[in-house]
């Protein structure tokens, strides 16, 4: 009996790997292909042995060249992931003080930020692709670095190592492997690269409405969550069916209004629309979350003489800061993936074009170059799969707006 | 002491920016689109609205293409999200057991649903075409005399975008099919064992029962989705081709406004997909809030 029950076991584990092995060829065959020569694409069956060649990669780079700094962002993207995987996976004791987590976090941030230092005094702008300046953008990346860092490191000394602190100055590592890949997109698109210019685009557009719709969403979730609101339910309902409409619909009167604002093609125009589509997510996942955070913290607080908003800055942010984080990564993807919108309001080879429709525009002559779609593709859906395997105890909140908890 | 804004200030300040965005990016377009709905205009002429009543309704709804599409439509919804039930639904039943790398595994399904149906769509049309180095072809080809033109034969086009779809999508099912298995509590199981139940008997009377809320919330959820697809038949088919074999209502109305920029027509075309849309996601909300109620009791 017992052996038929292992038996029935191993089958069923049969299956599942059988099913993985379905569900992952699809993106294996992406990375396979971005990897081969053009004439290993194109024969007649599917070449499984291949050399593996850089060449499609190579497509997607500036034509002059790849500027040398690149490398060395590169370099710090991968050291930092290093880094942070090596840290979360192992529990180290024999490091000597001075190379303690927080001192690394501190070391590989300012080599981050003196590597920026170095591209902003170094480097060439190309004026014709990027209007502005693209020197500033590595001022900005700085800026952003330093406070994100001031902003996870806990200042205030605490007794010990709890894990709590650990897995904040963990998480100091990531900063230059996000804010790198930001850097090294700045440098390629400077170069004169297309493919990296709309993908920095996806990136500020992306990152400025998430940045946007969070805020608002957090607000109005705590407003819904803790005050009494007159039609509550019919406002919940009012917001979310926003997101219920298709795209298509609502597009055409928002494409004659950009028209006539002269909003189309332009980056706040389309992170303006981004910000409304995601606002109504954020705002039913962020209630979910704020709903969970007792009311009693916020009564102890006002008790103490905090204002209503103190204690919002004080007691609820503070708690909310995963819910936030998972809310953040949802509208991220939302807006990375976003195609419908995108489409209508940019032009083919404008300023504002995001990454899916430039890599489909490139479909319009009858010889595709497949290698080069699928490399372009692959870098498209690197950081969401990567995001995918951070985010994965909160994906069933994200996909079903917060309806479904785990 | 100062306490600050008072509770309905702050109330109003938190509220008031989303919902002021909301409504200039929302209501004010959706009104715009009402009115142009009643006028001939076309976006790429420089001619005024020119009001016609209700004429732009009664052309679309007495056109039969435009039931063809909605035909289309609903073939792909009922199909797509049928699979995708039966599909992630197994999956779940599957994965809901302990083995080691659960999460992982677990996570490596997800995969799919989380890339761009965009760019995802258009590699998927180099894995199904029938010409050179098509994998799909190549896996079925011991079972067929010929290769299949997925994206090019019209009689299964309809079939290649439901795979693609279906592979993005069934995941989406296995992740809520299996956040509802893993509620069922144990001792239910045990019980069941006590009396010596079938297999089938604790499948059919603890399992499905108590899962079902949240298989609901997974179909309307995807009913929704999948009805106002556009992004998969835009780039799989081209534009919904091969013919109109798999031209969706989204997408007729994306040629109509933007390729023909017929916008008073579209305007109303979309109102006419705007009603049924706003019907679907009324049951939708009350099943939401419903299967939230319940599952905050337990």
């Amino acid at each position: 009996m017992g052996s038929r029950k292992n038996f029935v076991h191993y089958l069923l584990l049969a299956f599942i790997a059988v099913a993985v092995i379905i569900y992952i060829t699809p993106i294996y065959w992406i990375l396979a292909t971005s990897l081969k020569t053009l004439p290993d694409i194109t024969t007649k069956l599917p070449k499984f042995v291949f050399d593996i060649s850089l060449e499609n990669y190579q497509k997607l780079m500036p034509s002059e060249g790849v500027p040398d700094v690149t490398y060395l962002f590169l370099g710090e993207v991968f050291v930092g992931l290093l880094l942070f995987g090596f840290f979360s996976l192992f529990n180290v004791r024999w490091l000597p003080r001075a190379l303690s987590l927080r001192n690394l976090g501190l070391i590989w941030n300012s080599v981050f930020i003196l590597t920026c230092l170095y591209s902003f005094l170094t480097l060439q702008p190309l004026q014709s692709r990027l209007q502005t300046d693209a020197r500033f953008n590595f001022l900005f990346l700085m800026v952003c670095t330093i406070i994100a860092y001031l902003l996870i490191v806990p200042w205030r000394r605490t007794g010990g190592l709890t894990s709590q602190t650990t897995k904040k100055q963990r998480l100091t590592f990531v900063l230059p492997s996000v804010f790198g890949t930001i850097a090294i997109c700045v440098v390629l698109a400077n170069g004169g690269s297309k493919y990296f210019y709309q993908l920095l685009n996806s990136i500020i557009i992306g990152g400025g409405s998430t940045i946007l719709a969070v805020g608002l969403g957090t607000l109005a979730a705590y407003a819904f969550s803790r005050f009494d609101i007159a039609g509550k339910d019919d406002l919940l309902f009012f917001i979310l069916s926003t997101r219920m409409l298709p795209p298509v619909v609502v597009v055409i009167p928002i494409y004659l209004m950009y028209s006539a604002l002269g909003l189309r093609d332009t980056h706040f125009g389309l992170i303006l629309l981004y910000t409304t589509f995601n606002v109504s997510f954020a705002v039913w996942l962020m209630k979910g979350f704020i709903d969970e955070i007792p009311k009693e913290y916020e009564d102890a607080a006002l008790v103490d003489g905090y204002s209503r908003f103190q204690t919002f800055l004080k007691v609820i942010l503070p708690q909310s800061v995963t819910g936030i984080a998972a809310t953040a990564v949802f509208c991220l993807i939302t807006a990375w993936n976003e195609f419908a919108f995108a489409l209508v309001l940019t032009e083919v080879g404008g300023r504002a074009v995001t990454a899916p429709p430039s890599i489909t525009s490139a479909t319009g002559s009858s010889g595709m170059d497949w290698g080069k779609i699928a490399a372009g593709t692959f870098v498209f859906l690197l950081p969401v799969a990567i995001f995918t395997f951070l985010m994965r105890s909160h994906l069933l909140r994200g996909v079903t707006f917060g309806a479904v908890k785990k | 002491m100062s306490r600050g804004m008072s509770d309905y200030q702050l109330k109003m300040a938190f509220i008031m920016p989303t919902m002021i965005l909301l409504i200039l990016m929302n209501i004010f377009p959706l009104l715009w689109s009402l009115y142009l709905s009643f006028h001939r205009y076309k976006a790429s002429m420089p001619a005024a609205p020119r009001f016609i009543g209700v004429r732009n309704y009664s052309r679309l709804l007495a056109d039969p293409e435009i039931w063809g599409y909605f035909q289309t439509t609903a073939y792909f919804v009922i199909l797509a999200v049928a699979v995708q039930f039966f599909i992630g639904f197994g999956l779940a039943l599957l994965l809901n057991r302990d083995f080691r790398y659960k999460g992982f595994v677990t996570t490596l399904l997800l995969l799919p649903m989380m890339l761009s149906p965009v760019v995802v769509g258009l590699f998927w049309r180099f894995i199904l075409s029938s010409d050179n180095a098509g994998l799909l072809n190549f896996f079925l080809s011991p079972f067929l005399k010929s290769p299949i033109g997925w994206t090019t034969n019209p009689k299964v086009a309809m079939l290649a975008v439901v795979i693609v779809d279906t592979w993005m999508w069934s995941p989406f099912m296995m992740l809520i099919a299996l956040a509802g298995l893993s509620a069922v509590p144990k001792f239910l199981y045990e019980a069941a064992d006590v009396d010596r139940a079938s297999a089938w008997f604790k499948f059919r009377w603890i399992t499905l029962p108590l899962v079902s809320p949240l298989l609901l919330i997974a179909l309307l959820f995807r009913t929704m989705d999948a009805f106002k697809m556009f992004d998969i038949v835009y780039v799989l088919t081209r534009e919904g081709g091969p013919g109109t074999a798999t031209e969706t209502v989204s997408m007729n109305l994306y040629k109509l406004a933007f390729r023909n920029y017929n916008t008073g027509k579209a305007c109303a075309m979309a109102y006419i997909l705007l009603i049924i849309i706003v019907a679907l996601s009324n049951i939708y909300v009350k099943y939401l809030n419903r299967v939230k109620g319940d599952t905050q009791e337990t």
